[in-house]
């Protein structure tokens, strides 16, 4: 069998950054929620919102940890296996990576010491500092990664000389045009994210009768949160969509499924696509309003497949349904949003049974739709790796073996199994035991000895296994 | 360009993010090189917890270092990365294990010696790869046009290896005088005695690769060994020879920060004595900083982040540290 380096490369990016993005995508909304929870606590002196900080905090400390290691494979990966994108991009990617190096991973790495270590150890209101540098520094982090990613998208303000980009215009390589929507899309997606987590597992406290204090100021905040964020990352995600009709229209038509364009496009709610064929088997629209969404007019023209040479399509038998996830994602977001609304309304949001495992089945809700988002835009922007400019295939390393990119491929593979199932374990464990009782600070000074953290990344009394 | 000062900035800021992620996350590794060998497990408690609030800052110098040989010599991070395939992922892998250790090892109870062993074997072959790395760096590769043309196994030379071997006794010497500075004890005991014996180790051992080097490739001999750069580069080895006295000496008088100070000193050395031998190759044998370079455009966006960037993190740093100064004692709350 012949083993070809540039597809395992793609399997094994593909792997290790989905793996990688599950956890960001849970931490940059997670820190946010820390940092407001520890402002709550600094403004009223209520005990509640402490301990539900430093059981959230716990929870942080793992899912960071995991992020952190699966995030320097992210930094190699792109030397190791696409050293020819990295030659070809570097003088303007490398320092967007390097920004966020310098500007977010280094806040966050010396404040997390002291968020997760130093309560004893500094003023309340350092400590309160350390929480919203942590969760600013996440957003930062986020700012660059996209911004790279969306040049990459839609590349703008450099020149592509002797094969590789020379930047003409800083300000519009950082802004450039796919960027507004991405950060705003993906930044939404990840609050959804937490907020979803957040509030499955207040609903699962709510169903067992447990610390029901913490879960219904958990319940109450996240889901006011998600009611929010579900019709406007909607809302956005029409935005983003229309902006990648105008940079990459052949992206829309395969995640539209419209092989042939025009105008009056049908809806495709369902179909089977078929490269070889150049068509859809099974087909259900709804008449012409692909052409209504897209350019807000019945008889607008929306681009189709046919018009694409073959070799420059995305592949619409993934893309298709990547995009349908990602879409009926977020209608069920929007539709526990309005329940929730009337059961507030109604007083009753703290009572009915089948409304919080509604919640609990949806927590995993925010990372699927983060995956299936990011397998429509990555996919689709096949076969580019710079959009209309560098193809794929010319950014992998030529002296690569298939066999080495298979061992490393395999050896990713069972590590992250292996870690992502002791990680999930342990989360699991920590969530069954819960947040510590409320302590109103009677005697500061004496809890404080008597807590102080010596632990690695870890708080007093929370050894979470059965003893032997 | 030849000269250009703004290619020497970035060499320098380069370098630096290279020796901070050295020292730093060559202690942390380090202690995980000592972890089971240390006296009782509350020991390896206190151990772990030493470095508990810093190793993830520690850890983010690497990125720096790599991210930085992107922006500012991508072809640089082109040719080596793919040259290292099988060595970085040896390091990738056991800097997950070791990472994960950290925040798995107490949450554990009965799968606690699970991390034990990541941890130490996670540190241990971390060390060893970036060893490897540096050894195989320094022999050179083989560059065809702006890619690497060699084949998969080209690292893999005695030299490599031997290089491995002789940075877990570097980083296992800084682990142990960070240690005897952070604990009392039995444990500071056992570092004295552990950092005197290591110490013996580390200076065969950098004698031995200073005087291999030289034969890989005539250009480093010439560069020691010719008059008159024989006498003025002779203070580098004289100034390792005191160093090593003072850690010695300290050591024996039992002081408690110097000789941490000395470890750190001879591995500054170490590094000088390394730059002195490649200078001005990026890609030894033959690729230089200056035809590395990325464009100045780059470089200057780059730079004019990393003024203000760089000693702010330095600040904080410094304050994160701080915070967490003072000897590490017994391990509290643990059951």
């Amino acid at each position: 069998m012949d083993l070809d380096p540039l597809l395992l490369s793609r399997i094994q990016f593909a792997f290790v950054i989905s793996f990688h993005i599950l956890f960001p995508s849970f931490t940059v909304g997670l820190a946010c929620w820390i940092a407001v929870l520890e402002a709550r606590w600094l403004a009223t002196g209520n005990a509640l919102f402490r301990s539900l900080s430093e059981f959230w905090t716990k929870i942080f400390a793992i899912s960071f940890g995991m992020g952190v290691v699966s995030g320097i494979v992210m930094t190699y990966q792109f030397g190791t296996n696409w050293s020819r994108w990295s030659d070809i991009v570097g003088n303007v990617l490398g320092p967007l990576i390097q920004y966020e190096v310098v500007t977010a991973f280094f806040l966050e790495a010396a404040f997390l010491g002291i968020l997760l270590f130093g309560r004893d150890r500094v003023p309340r209101g350092i400590h309160f500092m350390a929480a919203v540098l942590v969760a600013f520094g996440t957003v930062l982090s986020s700012f660059w990664i996209l911004s790279a990613n969306s040049w990459m998208h839609t590349p703008a303000g450099a020149e592509l000389r002797d094969g590789r980009f020379y930047v003409t215009d800083w300000w519009q390589v950082v802004f450039n045009p796919s960027f507004p929507y991405r950060l705003a899309h993906m930044l939404t997606a990840m609050f959804l994210t937490t907020s979803f987590v957040v509030a499955g597992i207040s609903a699962f406290y709510l169903i067992r009768n447990r610390f029901l204090e913490h879960a219904r100021v958990g319940l109450s905040m996240s889901l006011a949160l998600i009611t929010v964020l579900a019709p406007l990352q909607i809302f956005l995600g029409d935005e983003h969509g229309l902006n990648t009709l105008k940079h990459q229209p052949a992206k829309i038509a395969a995640m539209e499924g419209n092989w042939e364009g025009g105008t009056r496009a049908p809806l495709i709610l369902f179909a089977i696509p078929d490269n070889e064929a150049e068509k859809n088997h099974f087909e259900i629209g709804i008449p012409a309003l692909s052409s209504l969404i897209l350019t807000h007019d019945f008889d607008g023209a929306v681009p189709g497949l046919k018009q694409f040479p073959v070799d420059q399509r995305p592949n619409p038998e993934i893309l298709f349904w990547t995009f349908r996830i990602m879409v009926g994602l977020g209608m069920i977001m929007l539709l526990v949003a309005l329940t929730h609304l009337v059961l507030r309304i109604m007083g009753r949001l703290y009572t009915p049974n089948w409304f919080h495992r509604v919640l609990v089945a949806c927590m995993p809700i925010g990372f699927v739709a983060i995956l299936a988002g990011w397998f429509t835009t990555e996919i689709g922007r096949q076969p580019w790796v710079v959009y209309g400019l560098v193809r794929t295939a010319d950014g992998v390393t030529p002296a690569l073996s298939g066999g080495a990119v298979l061992f490393s491929l395999v050896t990713f593979m069972v590590v992250y199994a292996l870690i992502y199932g002791f990680g999930t374990y342990y989360l699991i464990r920590l969530l069954k035991i819960g947040p510590s009782a409320p302590v109103e600070e009677e005697h500061p000074q004496a809890m404080q000895e008597a807590h102080r953290p010596k632990r690695p990344l870890s708080l007093p009394g929370e050894s979470i296994e059965p003893a032997e | 360009m030849e000269g250009s000062l703004l290619t020497l900035a970035w060499v320098a800021i380069i370098g630096f993010a290279v020796f901070m992620y050295v020292l730093m996350d060559g202690f942390d590794l380090g202690i995980g090189i000592l972890y089971p060998f240390a006296p009782s497990e509350e020991a390896r408690d206190v151990m772990m917890n030493s470095v508990a609030p810093v190793w993830d800052f520690n850890e983010t110098w690497l990125i720096l270092g790599g991210a930085g040989l992107f922006a500012a010599f991508p072809i640089a991070y082109a040719i080596v990365l793919p040259a290292m395939y099988l060595p970085l992922l040896l390091m990738l892998i056991a800097l997950i294990f070791r990472g994960v250790a950290f925040e798995f090892r107490f949450k554990a109870r009965t799968s606690r010696h699970v991390w034990n062993k990541a941890f130490f074997l996670g540190s241990l072959l971390a060390t060893f790869a970036q060893g490897v790395v540096l050894g195989s760096f320094i022999q050179g590769i083989e560059v065809q046009g702006r890619n690497f043309a060699g084949g998969m196994l080209d690292w893999l030379t005695p030299f490599s290896l031997f290089c491995g071997l002789a940075l877990i006794a570097g980083y296992a010497l800084l682990g142990s005088t960070w240690l005897v500075w952070r604990t009392i004890g039995r444990l500071q005991d056992w570092c004295f005695r552990t950092a005197r014996r290591l110490l013996i180790v580390v200076l065969v051992m950098v004698g031995i690769v200073s005087l291999w080097t030289p034969f890989l490739e005539p250009a480093i001999a010439q560069r020691w060994f010719s008059v008159p750069n024989i006498l003025l580069l002779s203070p580098v080895p004289l100034m390792v020879a005191v160093l090593a006295f003072g850690l010695w000496r300290s050591l024996d008088e039992g002081r408690e920060v110097l000789p941490f100070a000395f470890a750190m000193g001879l591995f500054a050395l170490s590094y000088l004595g390394l730059a002195i031998s490649l200078w001005p190759m990026l890609i030894p044998p033959r690729i230089t900083v200056w035809e590395a370079a990325s464009p100045p455009e780059t470089q200057v966006f780059l730079l004019i982040g990393m003024a203000f960037l760089i000693p702010t993190i330095l600040v904080y740093t410094a304050y994160s540290y701080w915070v967490f100064r003072g000897k590490v004692t017994g391990a509290i709350g643990y059951h």
